[in-house]
């Protein structure tokens, strides 16, 4: 290392270690602001063992050997454990949010969960939401574990932590007593210095060196504090990780639902803007090949064409649109969405939509854009000349099957539109299947759960 | 022909205004939303509405609902309606109470001129004119009914006859002639179980209606 860069290091090692003046004084500052809720701790374990004392006294006394003795100290653990309950919950709030405000940690709440019936258990292994609740069932098994962990937090590592802390400050105060005591001696007591002289130097020397060593003792106890209270009072792995698929699987259906309304409203401003003005066109230009006969040859060639062209567009891009998200599949459900996708389909499509309950209109999207891509796919891919769309919702399943009599040969791997398919599926936790050998034909399954 | 129009936007009802008086034909008021639409038919009386299905102010079938209004409350009033795309699901509302005087197009078909005033006179003159991509949607139902006894040929008839269309243009759709349209024709009746005793024209709109109603 060059002498510049150890320079900086150390410079660098000045500015943020934990005896800048700003530190000490905010360790300090904590410690200070610490120790009452700490005491509380300590408070809390006495009033307990007194109130389990003080119970099993006067239930000795007054009883005069009616009560048995074993009784009596299971009331006194009773009251004991009635007391330390009652404190526990707003303790441990309280630390909390000295930790946010003090240290700027926040330590996330540990929610309590629901137990699971068998029923979602059996189904776990497909459904997000059973996942949801055995993971919040996880963290419930360990409710009993966090009372142990805010007990330990309470009643040992605060006030430890408190102790340490004031251990810590006095040694800081002790150090700079001890540094001033030479000169001390030296000005007040003149000859006091010259007989004990070494001795003096050595005090004021350790003094120095406890002056040195209390910002990282402060700091160390600061930050063990810190540590624990996150440790014993924060979720543990499964309630973080119960947290963890709450958020997720919320944010998902957020993206999923976005995705779903930005499709909407392209649909939307595609028919309101670019399609009217293309049927005004397409409609102009007819007019004008009807009414304009008397235009040279060549003239009218150039309309008609330009005719065609437009109509043409106008053809694609409903198509297009149609694809989007088709106004009718909110209107009517799938049922009456699907038969415009079999129909526009260049061969012939054998269409069976049994559903009796509407699942979502997200599930309802996805299941219509899948017979749309696959139909797409056995045209352009597959050369297909008949395909077999059927749709039906057994329980909390929907389940969509295309089937076509084209060559085969689809791969998920290969074919984007196939991988998008997947996805699409997967978004909802949806399970997709491909079976599609050589010579075809080929099925693709997709089930989609469309829990009430 | 007097007609009131129905579209929300304003590029293509000028045009439509354009388009219908450049035929001689008279638009009587044009209409941005359902309400404005049925006022001006109670005013005017026409003998044809032409009505967009999606406008304002929910954006989906808005125009459908009203044709089906106005084929109730003013059964002389003809209804053709366009719509960017077309539905069976709403062919079959429209179809369900009224056959006569009923249209249901893809408002593509407006490009075509003189196909689409042919469409619209038919229609006022008390007939049907269905998209034919409406009647190939019907086709792709799965059905277990005397249709399905139906030959490949003979759909293609009962599709152009669900259309409107006569037994003329039907032989120049299908390139063949007049009489082997006739002849499809009789066996589709027959297959239907519509005997000759009944009308012919009765005949006509009965098994384009099993074919429509078909589910």
């Amino acid at each position: 290392m060059s002498p510049n860069a150890a320079a900086r290091r150390v410079r660098q090692w000045l500015a943020t270690g934990p005896w800048r003046p700003a530190r000490v004084r905010h360790n300090v500052a904590f410690v200070l602001v610490s120790l009452p809720l700490q005491a509380a701790g300590l408070v809390l374990l006495f009033v307990s063992s007194v109130a389990g004392l003080e119970v099993l006294h006067h239930g000795l006394v007054p009883g005069t050997g009616q009560l048995g003795k074993g009784s009596v100290i299971a009331g006194g653990a009773v009251v004991g454990v009635v007391v330390v309950a009652a404190a526990t919950r707003p303790l441990t709030s309280l630390q909390r949010r000295r930790m946010r405000r003090l240290q700027g940690v926040s330590i996330p709440a540990v929610r309590a969960g629901e137990p699971l019936t068998w029923r979602e258990l059996a189904s776990s292994a497909r459904s997000v939401t059973a996942m949801r609740k055995l993971a919040r069932e996880a963290a419930a098994a360990s409710r009993w574990a966090f009372i142990g962990r805010q007990l330990l937090y309470h009643l040992l590592a605060a006030p430890v932590a408190g102790i340490c802390g004031l251990a810590a400050i006095g040694t800081g105060i002790g150090g700079l007593a001890l540094a001033c005591i030479y000169l001390y001696a030296r000005v007040l007591r003149g000859t006091y210095e010259r007989t004990h002289s070494w001795e003096l130097a050595a005090l004021t020397v350790a003094g120095f060196l406890l002056l040195l060593v209390m910002p990282w003792l402060l700091a160390g106890v600061t930050r063990l504090d810190t540590v624990a209270a996150v440790a014993l009072l924060g979720p543990d792995r499964a309630g973080t990780l119960a947290r963890r698929v709450e958020v997720l699987t919320q944010s998902r259906a957020g993206v999923v639902d976005a995705a779903d309304a930005e499709r909407r409203r392209i649909e939307r401003d595609l028919h309101d803007g670019a399609q009217q003005r293309l049927v005004s066109l397409a409609m102009n230009l007819g007019i004008a090949r009807v009414g304009l006969t008397q235009v040279p040859d060549e003239a009218r060639k150039v309309i008609e064409d330009a005719h065609e062209e437009a109509k043409a567009a106008l053809s694609e891009l409903r198509d297009l649109v149609r694809g989007l998200h088709p106004a009718i599949l909110e209107d009517r459900g799938l049922d009456a969405a699907l038969s415009g996708v079999a129909a526009r389909a260049p061969f012939p499509v054998r269409l069976r939509v049994e559903v009796a309950v509407r699942p979502s209109p997200t599930v309802e999207a996805i299941a219509y854009f899948v017979v749309s891509e696959a139909l797409a796919n056995a045209t352009k891919h597959a050369h297909a000349s008949r395909a077999e769309v059927a749709v039906g919702r057994t329980g909390d399943i929907l389940r969509v099957s295309v089937t076509d009599d084209g060559v085969g040969g689809a791969d998920q791997a290969l074919g984007t539109g196939l991988a998008g398919l997947a996805r699409r599926a997967g978004s909802v936790d949806g399970t997709f299947s491909l079976t599609s050998p050589a010579g075809g034909p080929t099925e693709i399954v997709v089930e989609l759960p469309c829990a009430p | 022909m007097r007609t009131v129009i129905a579209e929300d936007s304003v590029l293509l009802r000028a045009g439509l205004i354009r388009l219908l008086e450049g035929a001689g034909i008279e638009v009587a008021a044009a209409a941005g939303d359902a309400d404005g639409l049925l006022a001006a038919v109670a005013e005017h009386q026409p003998d044809v509405v032409i009505v967009d299905v999606r406008m304002p102010p929910s954006h989906t079938d808005e125009g459908l609902r009203a044709a089906l209004v106005i084929r109730r409350e003013w059964p002389a009033v003809a209804v053709l309606v366009l719509s960017q795309y077309v539905e069976e699901r709403y062919a079959a509302d429209l179809l369900s109470a009224h056959t006569s005087g009923v249209g249901y197009l893809l408002k593509d078909r407006v490009a075509d001129v003189a196909e689409f005033l042919d469409a619209l006179r038919r229609v006022a003159a008390g007939g049907t004119a269905l998209d034919p991509e409406v009647v190939a949607q019907l086709l792709v139902r799965q059905r277990s009914d005397p249709l399905d006894r139906l030959t490949a040929r003979e759909r293609d008839v009962l599709a152009l006859m669900a259309e409107g269309r006569s037994n003329t243009a039907i032989a120049k759709a299908l390139v063949v002639s007049d009489s082997a349209v006739a002849k499809h024709i009789n066996s589709i009746f027959a297959k239907l179980g519509l005997h000759p005793g009944d009308d012919d024209g009765d005949r006509r709109v009965l098994a384009v209606l099993r074919f429509l109603s078909a589910d």
